[in-house]
């Protein structure tokens, strides 16, 4: 076999925190991103920076088990989509505020994870990936043939954005991304304190090694199964929301390249980083747009490709590269301190 | 009855071409520890070039089952040196973005080339048409299909086991260390397997070239589903791999016939109640690590 010219992948443990033990930096961080946040469709078409917020908490769902828990989901297309759906049919038929209707999204994506987990997590690493592909597999075809509920290849169409009679949230997409935005960045804070949790603290272990977990006296799978159907529920309201955001929803939501989507942007943003799947969203979505406005077909030709390289060449992820960049220079100035 | 007959033939000539793909995702699998996610895609090629030639050179299906696989092996040597060689060492998640991405590329590309619309194959003569064996009428294709899938998978298994390249692959694909320890040069076998799994999976392809759709898109749900066959058989298991590929192909065509609405929901069915009760699979081994 020859030698790898590549170097090799970071160990998924050894990367430290850009700010793990400097708080100012992570206030900063973080007042960085809201600013960005809030700012954000001042400068990008409104439905669009909608969407990037959505695949944002999409990605950092995924990163829950990818990045924390060491295991890779195939399969989280189902419960975006399936969210999608349920949303879109709240609001169509009840008429409630969108919150609501996408609090009803979520709950039904955990609720399909339940099972879906259960299987799922008694096979890890490769087969965990084949087995949750297979299953949001069967998932699309359900909604594939229930075509009287989800309209099958149509999509469901015409879903409203009902939000306690406000007009402009209710017709502009400038001020629903400000009635939205906090039901993300509840997701976003979730997910952030799952991670920094006791809880979070063990799927880490297990990550790092799974026997060892296990003879502490840890339920691993309870564990593992435990973190799916939370990631699944903050993958539902990221997709309630962008199925309210469209006003429609198409069978795409449900299908696997929907999955391969969000792991590219965990990956391109960085595996095991928050902040990553925020950066991964930001920059497939805007490539996306603007590979789309000049009028280029075969957006697939440069989202396997992208995939390609960043697999062979940039494991890290941007945010990773940052946050090793930040670590080995810390490192450097603490040594020459010491001399 | 006849129908009973008529269904199960039918899904076994289905079912040859998961056999005969997942017996190369199996054999990938075992020695180079890689889950080729585009195995699909590979098959989709396999199809579409079966088609091409047809069309372009005139090349009818005989030959097209010599020269379809003689390709794809070569095109799998280039994609195993180019691209998964890389990742050999590292998770085999990475590999399996790697073919992932692979897969986005290759679909796309003939999507362009080729459209969306399904490219057009006709039956050589000889294959149209059925035959009546002892009452029971059965199409002469899916015969055909059905025999020649059996004898390739009973050919790879001989070679597996009684020529001396059958049992290096084997001791490389249960025991690599122990392997290497004796002597044997694993690293040198990585590459023509690889470039063998890509074949099997391109001569499914060519096969599957009558008898189906031939579009840019064929490949995917087959991926999808060659997963679920290699799980309910057993990942690391060449047996385990071709029993389930023709058992799924059963289990799709009886629900096709008795079930159309849930005949694709039945696979994965059929794949969740293999984990809950056998988790390793039909024929596979306990996963060495948790």
């Amino acid at each position: 076999m020859t030698q790898s010219v590549i170097t090799e992948a970071p160990p998924a443990g050894a990367d430290i925190p850009v700010a793990a033990n400097n708080p100012r930096l992570r206030w900063i961080l973080l007042a960085a991103g809201l600013v960005a946040a809030l700012a954000l469709p001042w400068f990008v078409y409104p439905p669009v920076a909608m969407d990037i917020v959505a695949l944002a908490l999409f990605a950092i769902a995924v990163d829950i088990l990818l990045g924390y828990t060491g295991l890779l989901s195939f399969g989280h297309a189902a419960f975006w989509g399936s969210s999608a759906y349920v949303t879109g049919l709240i609001a169509t038929h009840y008429g409630v505020p969108f919150p609501v209707a996408v609090a009803g999204g979520a709950v039904f994506a955990m609720i399909l994870a339940l099972p879906i987990g259960y299987v799922s997590v008694r096979r890890s690493g490769i087969y965990f990936a084949m087995v949750t592909l297979a299953f949001a597999q069967m998932v699309y075809f359900i909604g594939y043939q229930w075509s009287d509920l989800t309209g099958g290849e149509n999509g469901l169409q015409g879903v409203p954005r009902s939000f306690f009679g406000l007009e402009p949230v209710e017709t502009e997409s400038f001020y629903f991304y400000y009635a939205a935005l906090p039901i993300l960045l509840f997701g976003m804070w979730a997910a952030w304190r799952i991670v920094h949790s006791p809880f979070g603290r063990v799927l880490v272990s297990i990550r790092d090694n799974t026997p060892r977990a296990r003879a502490l006296g840890y339920d691993v799978d309870k564990y593992k199964a435990v973190a799916f159907v939370l990631s699944a529920g903050l993958t539902g309201l990221a997709g309630g929301v962008f199925a309210i955001s469209h006003g429609f929803v198409a069978l795409t939501e449900l299908h696997w390249t929907t999955s391969g989507d969000v792991v590219l942007m965990t990956v391109l943003g960085g595996i095991g980083t928050l902040w990553g799947g925020v950066v991964g969203a930001f920059l497939n979505v805007t490539l996306a747009d603007y590979l789309a406005s000049s009028g280029f077909h075969g957006i697939d030709l440069i989202t396997g490709s992208v995939f390609i390289l960043v697999v062979l060449l940039f494991r890290r992820g941007v945010w990773g590269t940052v946050r090793h960049r930040w670590h080995v220079r810390r490192l450097r100035r603490a040594s020459q301190r010491r001399r | 009855m006849s129908a009973v007959l008529q269904y199960a033939v039918q899904g076994l000539a289905a079912g040859s071409f998961y056999a005969l793909a997942a017996l190369g995702l199996a054999v990938i699998f075992g020695v180079l520890g890689v889950v080729n996610f585009a195995h699909g895609a590979f098959y989709m090629l396999g199809a579409v070039a079966t088609a091409v030639l047809l069309d372009t050179l005139d090349l009818p299906l005989w030959w097209s089952l010599l020269v379809v696989p003689v390709l794809m092996f070569g095109f799998g040597v280039v994609v195993e040196r180019l691209l998964v060689q890389w990742l050999l060492r590292l998770d085999p998640l990475y590999n399996l973005l790697l073919t992932f991405g692979l897969t986005l590329v290759l679909v796309e590309l003939v999507k362009q080339r080729y459209g969306v619309s399904g490219l057009p194959y006709r039956l050589p003569g000889g294959l149209r048409g059925r035959v009546d064996l002892a009452g029971v009428v059965l199409p002469r294709y899916q015969l055909f299909v059905l025999l020649f899938s059996v004898a390739v998978c009973v050919l790879v298994w001989l070679v597996m086991t009684r020529t001396r390249i059958g049992m290096i692959v084997r001791a490389a694909t249960e025991k690599p260390e122990l392997a290497r320890a004796l002597g044997i040069n694993v690293g040198r076998w990585v590459t023509p397997v690889f470039g063998f799994g890509v074949a099997l999976a391109g001569l499914a392809g060519v096969l599957a070239a009558p008898f189906r759709a031939i579009t840019a898109e064929m490949g995917n749900n087959f991926a999808i589903i060659l997963f679920a066959v290699v799980v309910i058989g057993g990942l690391g298991s060449i047996v385990g791999a071709v029993v389930a590929g023709f058992l799924v192909g059963l289990v799709e065509a009886f629900g096709q016939a008795y079930a159309p609405t849930f005949a694709q929901i039945l696979i994965f069915v059929l794949m969740a109640l293999v984990i809950l009760i056998r988790p390793a699979g039909l024929f596979g081994r306990q996963e060495a690590t948790a």
